[in-house]
């Protein structure tokens, strides 16, 4: 790059970690053999979990349902493989944590049989809502690691009256080429499943934006995109974190979202390539979505590359396909910057696993923390312009809320600061701490709040229950006195009687 | 290929993203920072000879030692924190800023005053308000003013009168011989500020023969590494290009000094100094570059910057121009130091899709 | 000099009676930081603090003789929210978080007498004579008054397990 250019450019903000994408990128995609068992979270979306539809024991086909969506924002999830449930249960969640989800476990019968598919020739001559419905329905969420519904996302685009789809291919992540694999090896099913979103959400013009390091997924692209006008192929800086929603709107539309709005305000919905190839496949075939590709990368890999493998693969079969060179010292789901450690390998693939890293020794290597000597770098790469040595400074302190006044609701946790940081303070752990313990907070001050009210209705309760035992008491002994008193006017109409008689 | 679990992980608690990190560190910053010193430093060390080596040495030695002693005090292990490199660079800032044939005691006590009183008291690395070598610098002239305001004409090593080894020992430890009493000389604005107030305009001071002038080169007498104007700023100049520092603070450093320089000699020369003058003369460019720019004790933001380094530059000129004291870096740095928390309290930079004092930007709809 | 001396005696009257004016005028009856902390509180009574009631519990953080961390039931939250508003030293760490507890019914114990439901602040215990009664998660706040009223001692506190939805990530450790 140019003098001028990477002096006017080059966007202010973010870092330029090393991309290390190849030789990865380059290895031609390759297709993972169907393991034995697949292991299938009921959360792998933003949202409610699902909730399991068949029973252990069943007999499950390829694409069958299995599990509908929990709540409105939710996903179904389909087998990906036929064979039999052979357990509904807990499991190690891809998650630091190592906590488990509720998730069904499928062996595989080897015949990988199909059930009934519903595609459509024509998707154009659906109605918008019928896409958005279909989509809902193949359980399709935003790939790119968000996992968002994308159905909630169309709804809302067409609510909002939409007129610009962004498709995200940036892959700003370092070591990650599975977006870039789609580009390159399903440009047409792409660009197709792009023009679906558009006629769901009524946009207008779509806008591909592709990290300038990515030559062959440009030209693909760009061929794939010859024959419609209304797409547009745009190459942006690679420029971590280029792949953020809001700085790639920034990039290509100049418009800035504002905080704490949607990026549908601005008239934008920003869609992943391989979310748009999803869509493509579940409207186009019927397809839901069940496999994808993962990027299978690091220093303990032997060979590295894309496989194309079914959502549920334990992370062990990815790495015994590939093969390791040395005992992984990190496993990390996702790409370096932003991705999810995990506490061991027997954890599955999900539908917003882009990647997966296994790491050497030398690559897990963390230096140790020093203290903060202000030099401003963590501020000068926040794509957000926030100060993240202030908000460190008062999460250290545990003043969640100074933090809070600092911008901690704006973090991105996109991992600038603590990638750049001199004195490698762990910024982002200190962000995601602040915040767990701020909804933390707040579900506790909700329940604080319903516990008010329960006593509240206790109080009224025994209230009510005091005037009815009084007011049943008072009826009762009026009662009582009536019948005394007819009792004794009977005895004196009686006495009476017998007088006048 | 279920039943080949590959490893059982480490059960330590989970390391939070990034897991890659950039390649610089707090001691490479440091380093380089003191890389960029190096060319300046080392011509003092030629101009001035081997005494400016000893009074570097010395500076260093007991700024490394100061702070040694307090994480010592604190039963921390001095080792793995002296290896930042903040003692060592805080010792060579001071060294360089010092008289270079100071007796070996101004570098002893301004060393170990500038670790202790001037950084570790606070809590160390990072939470000093102030710029540790200026508070020591500050110290030292307040407490010794003769032995700081002691310069000496420049005897290049190699030179027939350059002292030698042994004898130059003796000038650091045993005070400067009286054969050398000829080499004491004054600097330009010791010696214009000493005849202004003994009713000497400027026009008719520095026209006069032996009257001490300024030169791009630094053949002139000085701090240990001030003089070498074109050495300072090419060391300036690496710390930019490497983006260690901004250009920020010291543009507008300058700027605050050469402003009112300029107007000032414009309307009365007889009164005030020229701009270039001022630039060259004194500390105002490695101030610029090296002193005014410490992280630490420097507002973060570009804007907080600039109002930073026009307010030392300024500052500078006007204590250079009607303070007591020739020389003025020290004192401008220090009080700025004390505006850097409001600096940074009201100067903050705009966040995405929020205005200026922090609400939500309104939405322009893409067409 | 006379001058001075009637001016700041006139001026001393003058706001002293402003001052005595405005006592009568604005007086308090009663101490409103009560209220307002009061009004922070749970409000369930349950005694886990070991004063009478929620009340009893803002009167004595007003008068000093609690801590901000007083409520179990309250969490960090109570606690953080507590110190601000009184200007208390709270070291979070401390706060007795020990997670959240809900109460539970072994029911193969569980006689059916209906005590625990008279004590329960929230009525979050449903049931009726003989019948095995039952727990409402939601409304159950852990205060343990059913623990101790349980003639069989079938009500347990159990804690509520952490899920991947609610887990928070560590804070780091200090260098």
């Amino acid at each position: 790059m140019g003098l001028m250019e990477r002096l006017f450019k080059t966007p202010a903000w973010g870092v330029h970690p090393d991309d290390r994408k190849q030789p990865a990128a380059a290895v031609p995609l390759r297709v993972l053999p169907m393991p034995e068992r697949l292991y299938i979270p009921l959360l792998q979306h933003v949202g409610a979990p699902a909730r399991p539809v068949v029973l252990v024991g069943q007999p499950v086909l390829k694409g069958q349902l299995i599990a509908e969506p929990g709540g409105n924002i939710s996903a179904p999830i389909h087998a990906p493989t036929s064979g039999t449930v052979i357990a509904i249960g807990d499991l190690t969640a891809p998650h630091p944590s190592g906590l488990t989800l509720p998730a069904i476990t499928i062996a595989a019968d080897g015949a990988d049989r199909w059930a009934e598919l519903h595609g459509c020739d024509d998707p154009f001559a659906l109605a918008p809502e019928e896409i958005t419905r279909r989509t809902a329905a193949a359980g399709v969420v935003g790939l790119g690691g968000a996992t968002f519904p994308s159905a909630v996302k169309f709804s809302l685009g067409k609510r909002l009256d939409v007129g610009t789809l962004i498709v995200n291919g940036g892959e700003c992540e370092p070591y990650l080429s599975s977006d870039d694999r789609v580009m390159r090896d399903f440009a047409d099913a792409v660009v197709d499943g792009v023009r679906i979103v558009m006629h769901a959400i009524g946009a207008r013009q779509a806008l591909v934006g592709i990290e300038d390091n990515k030559p062959e997924a440009i030209a693909a692209m760009r061929r794939a995109t010859e024959a419609y006008a209304e797409v547009k192929v745009c190459p942006v800086p690679a420029r971590y974190p280029m792949g953020s929603d809001k700085q790639l709107i920034q990039t290509l539309t100049g418009r800035e979202v504002p905080a704490d709005a949607r990026a549908a305000e601005v008239g934008v919905l920003v869609h992943n390539v391989s979310t748009c190839a999803a869509v493509h496949r579940a409207i186009r075939k019927g397809i839901p979505l069940i496999e994808r590709i993962v990027t299978v990368n690091g220093g303990a890999v032997k060979n590295p590359g894309n496989l194309w493998a079914p959502i549920g693969t334990l992370i062990d079969d990815l790495l015994n396909f590939c093969g390791v060179v040395e005992a992984p010292a990190r496993l990390i789901l996702g790409g370096p910057m932003m991705g999810t450690p995990l506490p061991h390998g027997r954890t599955p693939i999900v539908k917003g696993a882009s990647g997966i890293l296994a790491f050497n020794a030398a690559e897990a290597a963390v230096p140790e923390a020093g203290p903060c000597i202000r030099c401003g770098s963590c501020a000068k790469a926040c794509p957000m312009g926030l100060l993240p040595m202030e908000m460190a400074a008062h999460i250290r302190a545990d003043s969640f809320k100074g933090a809070e006044r600092f911008g901690l609701a704006d973090c991105i946790a996109c991992g600038c600061c603590a990638y750049i940081c001199p004195a490698h303070i762990p910024l982002v752990q200190y962000f995601s701490h602040a915040k767990g313990e701020l909804s933390a907070q707040e579900r506790a001050s909700l329940r604080n709040d319903a516990t008010k009210r329960l006593v509240e209705a206790r109080a009224a309760r025994i209230e009510r229950e005091t005037q009815e035992k009084a007011a049943a008491a008072a009826r009762r002994k009026a009662e009582r006195d009536r019948a005394k008193a007819a009792a004794a006017a009977l005895s004196t109409t009686v006495t009476a009687e017998e007088i006048s008689s | 290929m279920n039943d080949a679990p590959l490893l059982p992980l480490a059960a330590a608690p989970p390391v939070a993203a990034p897991h890659t990190y950039a390649a610089r560190s707090v001691s490479t910053v440091m380093a380089w920072v003191m890389a960029a010193l190096t060319p300046a430093t080392v011509y003092g060390f030629w101009l001035y000879g081997w005494p400016a080596l000893y009074l570097w040495l010395i500076t260093i030695g007991c700024a490394v030692g100061g702070e040694a002693f307090c994480l010592r005090l604190m039963g921390r292990r001095p080792g793995p924190i002296l290896r930042d490199g903040s003692a060592v660079l805080t010792g060579w800032l001071l060294a360089v800023s010092l008289p270079p044939w100071a007796p070996w005691w101004i570098g002893a006590f301004g060393g170990a005053f500038a670790a202790i009183f001037g950084k570790q008291v606070f809590g160390g690395l990072g939470q000093n308000p102030f710029n540790p070598a200026m508070v020591a610098r500050v110290a030292l002239l307040i407490s010794f003013p003769v032995a700081m305001t002691s310069w000496v004409a420049p005897l290049p090593l190699g030179s027939a009168a350059a002292p030698g080894v042994l004898q130059s020992l003796a000038i650091t430890f045993k005070g400067i011989p009286t054969d050398f009493d000829g080499v004491a000389s004054a600097s330009l604005l010791g010696y214009s500020k000493t005849e202004m107030t003994r009713g000497i305009d400027l026009l008719h001071s520095l026209a006069h023969a032996g009257a001490p002038g300024v030169a791009w080169g630094g053949f002139r007498p000085g701090s240990l590494g001030e003089t070498a104007a074109l050495l300072v700023a090419a060391g300036g100049a690496l710390l930019l290009w490497l983006r260690i520092i901004s250009w920020h603070t010291p543009a507008a450093m300058l700027a605050g000094i050469a402003l009112p320089a300029a107007i000032g000699h414009a309307l009365n020369p007889g009164q005030y100094l020229d701009a270039t003058t001022h630039l060259l003369a004194g500390g105002a460019l490695l101030g610029a570059f090296f002193i005014a720019t410490d992280y630490v004790t420097s507002p973060n933001t570009p804007a907080g910057q600039l109002i930073f380094g026009f307010g030392v530059g300024l500052l500078t000129w006007v204590i250079r121009t009607w303070g007591g004291y020739p020389e003025g870096v020290a004192f401008a740095v220090m009080l700025m130091n004390v505006m850097t928390p409001v600096i940074d309290r009201y100067v903050k930079p705009r966040a995405f899709g929020r205005d200026r004092r922090g609400r939500p930007i309104a939405a322009r709809r893409v067409n | 000099m006379i001058a001075a001396i009637l001016s700041l005696t006139l001026l001393g009257t003058l706001l002293g009676f402003g001052l005595g004016f405005a006592d009568r005028i604005f007086k308090v009856e009663s101490n409103p930081l009560i209220d307002e902390v009061a009004a922070l509180m749970p409000g369930s009574n349950c005694g886990q603090c070991g004063f009478p009631g929620c009340s009893g519990a803002a009167v004595a953080l007003v008068e000093g003789r609690a801590a901000a961390a007083v409520c179990p039931p309250g969490g960090k939250a109570l606690a953080s929210a507590l110190a601000a508003k009184l200007s208390l030293e709270l070291d979070l760490s401390k706060v007795a978080d020990r997670g959240p507890q809900i109460a539970s019914v072994a029911e193969d114990i569980c006689i059916g007498c209906c005590r625990c439901i008279k004590v329960c602040p929230t009525d979050a215990i449903l049931g009726a004579a003989k019948q095995i009664h039952n727990v409402i998660r939601e409304a159950c706040t852990g205060c343990g008054n059913c623990v101790e009223r349980c003639p069989t001692e079938a009500m347990t506190l159990q804690p509520i397990p952490l899920t991947v939805q609610h887990w928070v990530w560590p804070k780091p450790a200090l260098a």
